[in-house]
């Protein structure tokens, strides 16, 4: 898709692509017949007081699986809870799946409507599966308080258009939005991060607006939080730590909408890329099977083909077309096999290319080699994993085909797991001397 | 529920550049052809293509013989092999034995780069790790004047680099610069041919097969020394054009210096490290007891590339 340029001289830039002229609006898919959500709640945290199957649920319906406050969905269509499962997720997360068939007429949920205020409670309650998947856990720890919010009008991937689409065409809405996150939050500080062209007709939005670099990686949340407090973030904290929270377009377009209508937006926007790299938008309900979109769509799979949810560099294939949409689901690549890149076990040549591409400046031709012997706690105390932003750009280039990327998010979530044994160990051990 | 199609999976990203290490070795090569075919096959005939494929040939064949022996996948494809056997012969004179080519090739591909764990691993440039144990052990073999010797053409068959050892300056007046750019010189067979390596150097740096940092340091070191040591005592020490133009001076700087793995990465150790090598080659040829530094001074810079690589930048949001 996009290749080695002749020129070998300089760092190559690839540049993010604006959207095609003939995209204007998304082709909006049916309502599907089963619709899957994935909640944010291991299978065995599941109260069945509160959920069970057979459950008779309405579109936009809180469903909650545990007391804690994040572990639920919103029904994104009206009828019954025909399965609830446990669904593990990638590195190591648990998810339950309630799959809700539709059944008789759709029938909405007034529960939001009838308590449609912009506060932190009804946000906390309601709007954390919204389409573009806003968060606002950040604004209820008061250790932590923040004071800038970052609404990013940029798609962190390549090829993903639908930031892009709701900033151009959705103004409103994102305004909208702005608004209500000032009243939810308190914070009046709001910068909304855009691509450089895009950089007009934002005078009245609420927010002060900074533009990026139209090259990849800049839409990688981390470099544009780094570019609006206009220095390096360092490894060791994140976005709380500063004082900074972080939203999609997307997401506040919706949190717009939600205000504005009364009623719970369930359409998440998602950039389809063909296996000829053609680009289009579908609007989906959350939940629909993947399988489904193409079946309206008329894309055909084929035995071995990869589907990929997210963007070409920082995404992830799945197993199955009966995934379902989920609130973060920007973009859906379909690729075929012959398409389909190869990892190789040969060893770093030391070309250097890497080197050269990675943003975070990390000695990848010396971390690789650590990386590929296990040894995780040397590559982290002399090799600087800890800085990598994740953003793919080491493999896309590596000669040798190496799996680095691979190799770096393996090696952080073991070293995030040692890191929790140890913990765990430690209380233990504190444990057995006040027994004592 | 449809039939369920079965689907590849796996990790990010899922776009390649398309680069291959083949491709890379493969533009190197071709790279290095102008100045072998015009410079040596043409100039020195039949024993020059025998020794080119003699050398390409065993040391392929070294490679197989070691990766059946380490019971590793057969890596010949890659093109290293060749490309090490090539460069080789590069800087061998067109009459070296058989013998000669054989065992070096063993040297480079078993000694110089398999012991290390193979491609990527090794410390030393194969090539002139393998050069110098032979320079070393069969001194005789690299006298290009006695090895020539039976070459008559129109222009001065001595070799230009032992005529300023014996001679100083004096015994120099009468090479130009435009003979050695054209490949009117002695010396090996894929190294007299000025400006076919030029243009092979300019393309791999164009196309980044190189580090073309690493190239222009190195001959911006072997310029400055030169200079320096010229304008000092002129009747002593040639002129820097005559250093670049002659010996394995340019071969070094696009083909020996640059070999990956036994090079930095980094801005700032490329430079260091090529001007270096400049550095050493002039003083080896200066006050040392060698015709030409170029293959020692690049085993000196491959000794010193670990530690150049204690010099990098701050990786991003680095807590110090
Ligand atoms: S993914 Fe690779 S290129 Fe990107 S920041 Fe991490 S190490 Fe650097
Ligand atoms: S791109 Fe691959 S082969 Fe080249 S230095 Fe990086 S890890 Fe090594």
């Amino acid at each position: 898709m996009i290749k080695r340029s002749f020129f070998g001289f300089t760092t190559p830039r690839i540049q993010y692509l604006p959207i095609p002229g003939n995209v204007t609006a998304p082709a909006v898919s049916k309502q599907p017949e089963n619709a899957t959500l994935l909640v944010p709640c291991p299978a065995g945290d599941v109260d069945n007081q509160l959920a069970k199957k057979g459950d008779r649920v309405k579109t936009g319906q809180k469903i909650s699986l545990a007391a804690a406050p994040g572990a639920y969905g919103i029904a994104s269509l009206s009828g019954t809870l025909s399965s609830i499962d446990r669904f593990p997720g990638e590195a190591g997360q648990e998810y339950t799946a309630v799959t809700i068939t539709a059944t008789g007429e759709e029938a909405l949920d007034d529960a939001f409507s009838s308590k449609c205020e912009p506060t932190l409670e009804t946000a906390t309650a309601f709007l954390g599966c919204l389409p573009g998947a806003p968060s606002f856990e950040a604004f209820t720890d008061p250790e932590k308080p923040i004071h800038t919010i970052i609404v990013s009008g940029m798609d962190a991937d390549l090829l993903v258009m639908s930031a892009q689409y709701t900033l151009s065409f959705r103004l409103e809405e994102i305004k909208a939005g702005i608004a209500n996150l000032k009243a939810i939050t308190g914070v009046e500080n709001i910068v909304l991060a855009t691509a450089p062209d895009a950089l007009h007709g934002f005078g009245e939005i609420g927010a002060s607006v900074v533009a990026m670099e139209a090259a990849y990686p800049a839409g990688l949340p981390r470099l544009i939080v780094q570019k609006v407090l206009g220095e390096e973030i360092p490894n060791d904290k994140g976005f709380q730590d500063l004082g900074v929270s972080f939203f999609t377009a997307e997401a506040v377009a919706s949190i717009g909408r939600a205000f504005a209508d009364k009623q719970l937006p369930l359409e998440k926007i998602i950039t389809f890329i063909d296996k000829e790299g053609n680009r289009s938008l579908v609007s989906a309900r959350i939940g629909t099977p993947i399988a489904d979109i193409f079946k309206q769509h008329d894309i055909r799979l084929k035995e071995k083909d990869r589907i990929i949810l997210g963007g070409p560099m920082t995404g992830h294939s799945i197993f199955s077309a009966q995934y379902p949409v989920q609130p973060n689901t920007d973009a859906i690549l379909l690729q075929d096999r012959e398409d389909v890149s190869l990892t190789s076990d040969y060893p770093c040549i030391n070309c250097g290319d890497c080197v050269r591409m990675c943003p975070a400046r990390i000695q990848i031709n010396l971390l690789v080699r650590f990386l590929e012997a296990g040894l995780y706690e040397e590559a982290a105390e002399a090799y600087d994993l800890d800085a990598c932003l994740e953003c793919g750009l080491c493999s896309y280039v590596c000669v040798s085909k190496i799996p680095i990327f691979q190799y770096i998010k393996l090696a952080k979530h073991e070293l995030e797991r040692m890191a929790m044994e140890e913990v765990a160990a430690e209380e233990t051990a504190i444990e057995e001397t006040t027994d004592e | 529920m449809n039939s369920q199609k079965k689907l590849i999976v796996s990790h990010a990203p899922f776009l390649h550049n398309g680069s291959k290490i083949s491709e890379r070795h493969l533009h190197i090569i071709y790279a290095a052809l102008p100045a072998i075919l015009l410079g040596g096959l043409f100039r020195f005939g039949i024993p020059a293509i025998g020794v080119v494929c003699l050398s390409v040939s065993t040391a392929m064949l070294w490679e197989l013989i070691m990766n059946r022996a380490m019971q590793r996948p057969v890596s010949i494809g890659d093109g290293n092999a060749a490309l090490i056997g090539l460069l080789f012969a590069m800087l061998l004179p067109a009459t070296a034995p058989w013998w000669l080519v054989i065992t070096g090739t063993f040297v480079a591909i078993v000694i110089g780069k398999q012991i290390f764990g193979g491609i990527g691993g090794n410390a030393f440039n194969p090539v002139a790790l393998s050069i110098a144990i032979l320079m070393v052990s069969w001194k005789d073999f690299f006298d290009f004047n006695a090895m020539l010797v039976n070459y008559d053409p129109d222009f001065i068959m001595a070799y230009p680099l032992a005529a300023l050892k014996n001679f100083g300056v004096s015994g120099i007046e009468k090479y130009s610069i435009g003979d050695f750019l054209v490949g009117r010189q002695s010396g090996g067979i894929g190294a007299t041919f000025g400006i076919g390596l030029i243009l092979g150097g300019a393309y791999l740096m164009i196309r980044g097969f190189i580090r073309w940092e690493i190239s222009l340091a190195y001959l911006a070191g072997v310029f400055v020394t030169a200079q320096l040591f010229n304008l000092i005592d002129p009747v002593h020490y040639a002129d820097p054009f005559f250093h670049i133009f002659t010996g394995y001076t340019l071969i070094g700087a696009f083909f020996l210096a640059t070999e990956d793995s036994s090079s930095p990465v980094n801005f700032i150790p490329m430079l260091i490290y090529g001007a270096a090598g400049g550095l050493m080659t002039v003083l080896i040829r200066n006050i040392g007891a060698y015709i030409d530094g170029t293959v020692l001074a690049i085993l000196v810079i491959n000794l010193i590339h670990p530690l150049l690589d204690k010099i990098r930048p701050k990786a991003m949001g680095k807590v110090v």
